[in-house]
């Protein structure tokens, strides 16, 4: 907040400049939101696949020592190398270190929220070596030159009209032409060209398996399949939370993922990577960068529950009128505000304020993470550690000095009433935060303690 | 000391009190008619299922459907006389214009319209996903309700790489609008053989 860096709500004052939009954004997330609930509702065992896929994951978390130990060793009988990265630094490296071993310059990647968590595009394309985006959405915002807004739709902040302009820019498409399909079927050619000529593919991990060594990759666009399976080396890189006991237990997290996502049965591809194809390496890169710290926060471990489906941004009312960039991080929305301070409480201090803490995001989340509950602790703890925005902490202490104090609280309530209703300029101006995009309500004729007063007299 | 050692001591120091792994779910959704219900859900998610009674049929379809295009491989010795031959030990790149792939897939699922196959039914790993129209065949016998199911089939059996297969490749990326073909097969067709 104080780092210059424009926070949270300077964001979304960018952002809410084009009200149509705020408004589009808003219903088109919400519109998921619904497919979401339509999907949960096919099944009646809903509640008690959340419920064990919570449990399954807090054994994880528990047991999380033994579980990666047994997971390397099984991955590494199935003829997987298997690295092991304390940071983002070091992740980048690994993957530059492979790709170096190889002779390898240009690379094809799927959607990984992780590669997005430690920048190695940045990093890879600093070091001359050019990364392909493949997943549409990945791509568009990669031709944009900006950061995915959202962890399973990522250019759901852009309009066909702008993606139609990029590709005529960069694919060649007629001037003007934003129709969906055909837009598709122009990165379809495109991609597919990268897909022939690339050695090397990135993909992330959605869950491993510790009892087999197996990793699980879920994609809708199969695009993970076309660059792991052409690919000479093939580099998976997930977080060391990512882990599951046993096979069987993707039968209840594939059971949630999609339909909490986008309210899919399922994603169209759900691939089980155990061993490299016959003349092909696979790596694969267990990353800590924070996992192991946020581990120990008693607080707040249970966010590393986390299977990244989305729910909570699609359901988050200031996501979805804030947009995923106001966020300031790789992973947005309401998940995103608790892993996010882990990682640099002063750089994201702002991030748990950005809720309203409705708790809609906890009553969809299939792992049943308490989010909005972690959110009013991170607040707690901003403060208490002196990081809050020091407008927030005064406007905090004056209205505990007003709440504590009965008189104050009687004269600030009646001097309010009567601003608002003598002179209402002085609160409906642009130096009042709570006046942008919102008119100030009429007030009342009297406070409740002088009606009470009154009506209980007679 | 190494960032594995490092990352399992801090791992060590820092997870919780051991919990118990849950008990698996027991009395989940069970349909009627499965078949019927997996025919419901592929309609939805963008693709197509035809019941038939042998292979004498399915080859009629398949004659009548793909007529004309020139490249169409399979796995299935039944289908031998459709197809092309001698194709399966080629460089993986070179199937980019397959324009019909004819698999078989070990079972269904309902509840997704999930078909699981492994690397042994694709021929190539690639197979199912750089071929333009994707065919798979199932037995009527092997259509599961859910996944739970699903993965007591699956057990310990043994696989370099399998995968579910539900659908023709798809985005909505653009403006949420549903797009066939994004990268992969832009329809998927499912005989379920009686």
């Amino acid at each position: 907040m104080s780092t210059g860096i424009k926070d949270h709500a300077a964001l979304s004052d960018l952002f809410n400049q084009d009200e149509a939009r705020v408004d589009w954004h808003d219903e088109t997330l919400w519109f998921v939101r619904a497919k979401r609930d339509k999907a949960a509702n096919t099944l009646e065992e809903w509640e008690a696949l959340r419920e064990n896929a919570s449990q399954i994951k807090d054994n994880v978390l528990s047991n999380l020592h033994d579980y990666l130990s047994e997971f390397e060793s099984n991955a590494q009988k199935n003829g997987v190398i298997v690295h092991w990265a304390a940071d983002a630094a070091e992740h980048n490296q690994i993957v530059h270190s492979i790709l170096k071993a190889k002779e390898i310059t240009r690379m094809v990647k799927s959607k990984s929220m992780l590669t997005e968590e430690c920048h190695l595009n940045e990093y890879l394309q600093q070091n001359g070596i050019e990364v392909i985006d493949t997943d549409l959405g990945e791509r568009i915002v990669q031709l944009a030159g900006e950061p995915p807004s959202h962890i399973v739709l990522p250019c759901i902040h852009k309009k066909k009209e702008e993606i139609g302009e990029l590709f005529h820019e960069h694919l060649g498409t007629p001037k003007g032409a934003s129709d969906p399909q055909l837009l598709t079927a122009a990165a379809r050619v495109h991609l597919r060209e990268k897909f022939l000529t690339r050695r090397a593919a990135i993909t992330g991990v959605n869950f491993a398996v510790a009892e087999t060594g197996e990793f699980v990759v879920c994609t809708n666009e199969g695009n993970a399949d076309m660059g792991a399976h052409l690919s000479e080396v093939h580099i998976a890189c997930m977080g060391i939370e990512k882990i599951i006991p046993k096979r069987a237990n993707l039968g209840v997290f594939l059971r949630l993922l999609a339909r909490s996502a986008t309210g899919q049965p399922i994603t169209t591809y759900s691939s089980h990577f155990r061993t490299p194809r016959a003349g092909q390496e696979m790596h694969l890169i267990l990353v800590d960068n924070g996992r192991t710290q946020q581990l120990g926060r008693a607080d707040f471990r249970n966010s590393l529950k986390c299977i990244r489906c989305g729910a909570c941004m699609n359901t988050c009312p200031v996501y979805r009128r804030s947009g995923g960039h106001s966020y300031h991080t790789a992973i947005a929305g309401p998940i995103g505000a608790i892993l996010a301070p882990n990682l640099d409480m002063k750089q994201y201090a702002d991030l748990p304020f950005a809720s309203t803490l409705c708790g809609s995001c906890t009553n969809v989340c299939p792992v049943k993470i308490n989010i909005h509950e972690q959110l009013y602790k991170w607040r707690q703890v901003i403060v208490k550690e002196g990081y809050a925005d020091p407008k927030k902490a005064i406007a905090m202490k004056t209205m505990e000095f007003t709440l504590s104090n009965p008189s104050v609280y009687r004269t600030a309530g009646k001097a309010g009433r009567w601003v608002m209703k003598n002179a209402p300029f002085l609160v409906n101006n642009k130096l009042n935060a709570w006046y942008k995009q919102r008119d100030m309500p009429t007030p009342p004729q009297q406070s409740f303690r002088e009606w009470y007063k009154k009506n209980n007299n007679e | 000391m190494s960032s594995r050692a490092q990352i399992l001591a801090r791992v060590k120091e820092n997870q919780p009190d051991l919990t118990v792994l849950p008990a698996d779910l027991i009395a989940l959704v069970q349909y009627a008619d499965p078949v019927e219900m997996f025919g419901k859900v592929l309609d939805g998610i963008g693709g197509m299922m035809h019941p038939v009674k042998d292979y004498a049929e399915m080859i009629g379809l398949i004659n009548t459907q793909f007529a004309g295009l020139p490249r169409i491989i399979s796995t299935i010795p039944e289908l031998k006389e459709l197809t092309e031959k001698d194709w399966e030990n080629q460089d993986p790149h070179s199937y980019e214009n397959v324009d019909v792939a004819i698999i078989k897939a070990h079972f269904g699922v309902a509840e997704n319209a999930a078909l699981w196959v492994t690397e042994s039914l694709m021929g190539q790993r690639v197979i199912p996903f750089i071929c333009q129209q994707l065919v798979v065949v199932v037995h009527k016998k092997d259509i599961l309700s859910n996944m739970q199911e699903a993965y007591q089939q699956i057990a310990d059996s043994v696989y370099g790489f399998g995968a579910f297969i539900a659908g023709p490749s798809k985005t909505a990326d653009i403006e949420q609008s549903l797009v066939l073909g994004a990268h992969g097969p832009k329809n998927m067709t499912v005989f379920v053989l009686a």
